[in-house]
């Protein structure tokens, strides 16, 4: 039972990764950001305000800011771990090895992505005694913490899925790491300038609209924007009335965190779909 | 029969890799193929390998098809490419483990073949090595375990033995030879031929994607070597010799070697007529008292193919 489940790659992968001294001093470069964050900012808040004392509320500041420190790094560390995946393979003459074997594509793409995902995983849960910091200042329920994990979760998961894929279609791991990163720039940062394009010309749309001024704002395409940025995301996960705020200014009342699982199952589904078509492109069938 | 390929065309553009290429082998046959670079060697087996797919023809291994079948086609062969890589951090029966795990072997399994398989390649004692120390030659025996490790029915060594020293290619023959007393049909491309042709049971000679000969080592020698290069030690005048010679319409390239009273030529005629030569020169008073062949060995046959691709 258990050989039906058992992925060798997934298994081989985890060996060489947790083998590998730059797994542990990534991991100890991460935890000794995520500590010289924690410790500046009770430091600020305690020692150089002169109150020496820690409010809720400026603890639910430093979970929200932790947070997005946090994001940033997954976003930042996610790509360097799959974007060479295959291409890896490929340039130390180990793929054709590997494709001759009666592992399944599908097998050898979900293991590679599996033990990206572990790693970071693996990341994000040694950070959680930095959190049990804010928790024991109070200020946080730990459903939004459990709600952050889960969005990192599918956040990693796609962008971990996008480059898995890049690596696969692309013969050069630098190339493959260029454009994952560059696909990660677009959803972070391209999509909030392009929600912000869209608002604009809807606003301008709304001020030569003449003397219809209370007309009922509906932008679908600024509002996808928004939806599909993991910094809106997060911040109306932080801040709910801010979710409120968008509907308000696009029109559209669907929440934020639901067009978001949407569109990032999706895209990891069609990025694993490509990823292990495209594993033993030079043959017509491919299993 | 365990390979059976039929009319096999490669094309890249307007360029043809493999050229309408058929050939059947038995089992247990220890095939040679034999061809310049780029002659469509590793083609071959990258298609027989399920690594690239034929733009024409079909080829079978033990009945399956790699175009329709490729998943029971890896359940049947052993691959070992021209060049590969290993994963430096895993230690050789980690190495091996992963791929019995590959292949779908049980952890029971594994355990029990890979001793062997270390044992049979001469590797026992690098068991908990990492693959990084170990030498070229070690690595190639590595691979070569790790290409049986799911006890596969075909071969396919695509130059097992490039870049190894001396010692270690006699060691990898050594395993060959064992592993066709195994029975294994092993499909093997080498540039040192005179040990392919010790070890072959069949020969293929593949110029230009096409397939120009296929037998034994014996009649390959005879389908390609073209004219014979005879050598005759004349007694006396050679230079009457010479003469005799040069007016005999199938003797061409003629070749004098004074210090040794020999005559090297190329000489198209049968045997007949090697012996009607022999007459005529008695009979013109030409002291000829050996008249040798040349032989050829499969070398200078490849030698002989390889020269127009080098001149392209």
């Amino acid at each position: 039972m258990m050989g039906r489940f058992s992925n060798p790659v997934l298994t081989k992968e985890l060996k060489l990764r947790f083998r590998a001294f730059k797994s542990f001093s990534g991991l100890m470069f991460y935890l000794a950001v995520l500590c010289i964050f924690v410790t500046g900012f009770l430091l600020i808040y305690t020692q150089f305000s002169g109150t020496a004392f820690f409010r809720p509320s400026d603890s639910f500041t430093m979970f929200a800011v932790l947070s997005v420190i946090q994001m940033g790094l997954v976003m930042f560390i996610t790509p360097g771990l799959t974007a060479g995946a295959i291409s890896t393979e490929r340039e130390k003459q180990t793929l054709n090895i590997l494709l001759t074997t009666t592992q399944s594509s599908t097998q050898i793409i979900v293991g590679k992505l599996l033990s990206s995902v572990a790693f970071l995983v693996l990341m994000l849960v040694a950070g959680l005694p930095l959190y049990s910091l804010v928790f024991l200042f109070g200020g946080v329920a730990p459903s939004q913490l459990i709600t952050i994990f889960l969005f990192y979760l599918v956040t990693l998961i796609a962008i971990g899925s996008i480059g898995i894929m890049f690596s696969t279609i692309t013969k050069r791991t630098i190339v493959s790491m260029i454009t994952t990163y560059g696909a990660m720039i677009f959803l972070a940062g391209i999509t909030g300038f392009l929600f912000f394009v869209g608002m604009s010309m809807e606003q301008m749309f709304i001020n030569t609209g003449g003397p219809q001024q209370n007309v009922t704002p509906f932008s679908p395409i600024s509002h996808f924007w928004a939806t599909i940025n993991p910094g809106v995301l997060m911040v109306t996960i932080l801040y709910p009335e801010m979710a409120t705020s968008l509907e308000s200014v696009t029109g559209i009342s669907m929440p934020v965190w639901i067009g978001y699982l949407i569109f990032y199952v999706l895209l990891t589904a069609f990025c694993l779909f490509i990823a292990i078509r495209k594993l033993r492109a030079n043959m017509k069938t491919n299993r | 029969m365990m390979v059976d390929i039929q009319g096999l065309t490669k094309k890249y553009g307007s360029f043809t890799a493999l050229d309408n290429l058929t050939l059947s082998l038995d089992e247990g046959v220890v095939f040679g193929f034999v061809g310049a670079n780029g002659a469509g060697k590793s083609t071959t087996f990258s298609i027989l390998s399920t690594l690239l797919s034929p733009t024409a023809g079909d080829a079978f291994i033990n009945g399956k098809s790699v175009v329709r079948e490729p998943k029971e086609v890896r359940k049947q062969i052993g691959y070992m490419p021209d060049f590969f890589g290993v994963y430096d951090q895993l230690k050789a029966d980690e190495y091996l483990d992963f791929y019995g795990a590959s292949y779908g072997l049980s952890a029971a399994e594994r355990q029990v073949l890979i001793p062997q398989l270390l044992e049979l390649v001469n590797l026992t004692h690098k068991r908990y090595e990492y693959v990084d120390l170990l030498s070229r030659g070690m690595k190639q025996r590595l691979c070569l375990a790790r290409s049986l490790i799911h006890d596969p029915k075909v071969l396919i060594l695509d130059e097992p033995a490039s870049g190894l020293d001396p010692r270690a290619r006699v060691e990898m023959r050594d395993i060959l030879k064992h592993l066709k007393s195994m029975g294994k049909t092993i499909l093997i491309s080498s540039h040192i031929l005179p040990e392919l042709a010790e070890m072959c049971d069949e020969i293929g000679v593949i110029d230009n994607g096409k397939l120009i000969a296929h037998g034994n080592v014996a009649q390959i020698q005879d389908q390609l070597q073209g004219d014979k290069r005879l050598v005759a030690k004349v007694m006396d005048d050679i230079d009457k010799a010479r003469a005799f010679f040069e007016e005999d319409p199938l003797v061409s390239s003629i070749e004098v070697i004074y210090g040794k009273n020999e005559i090297a030529f190329n000489y198209r005629g049968k045997t007949n007529d090697q012996v009607n030569l022999l007459r005529k020169a008695m009979l013109a008073e030409i002291s000829i008292y050996a008249l040798t062949e040349e032989e050829k060995d499969l070398e200078d046959v490849f030698m002989a193919i390889t020269k127009g691709a080098d001149e392209v």
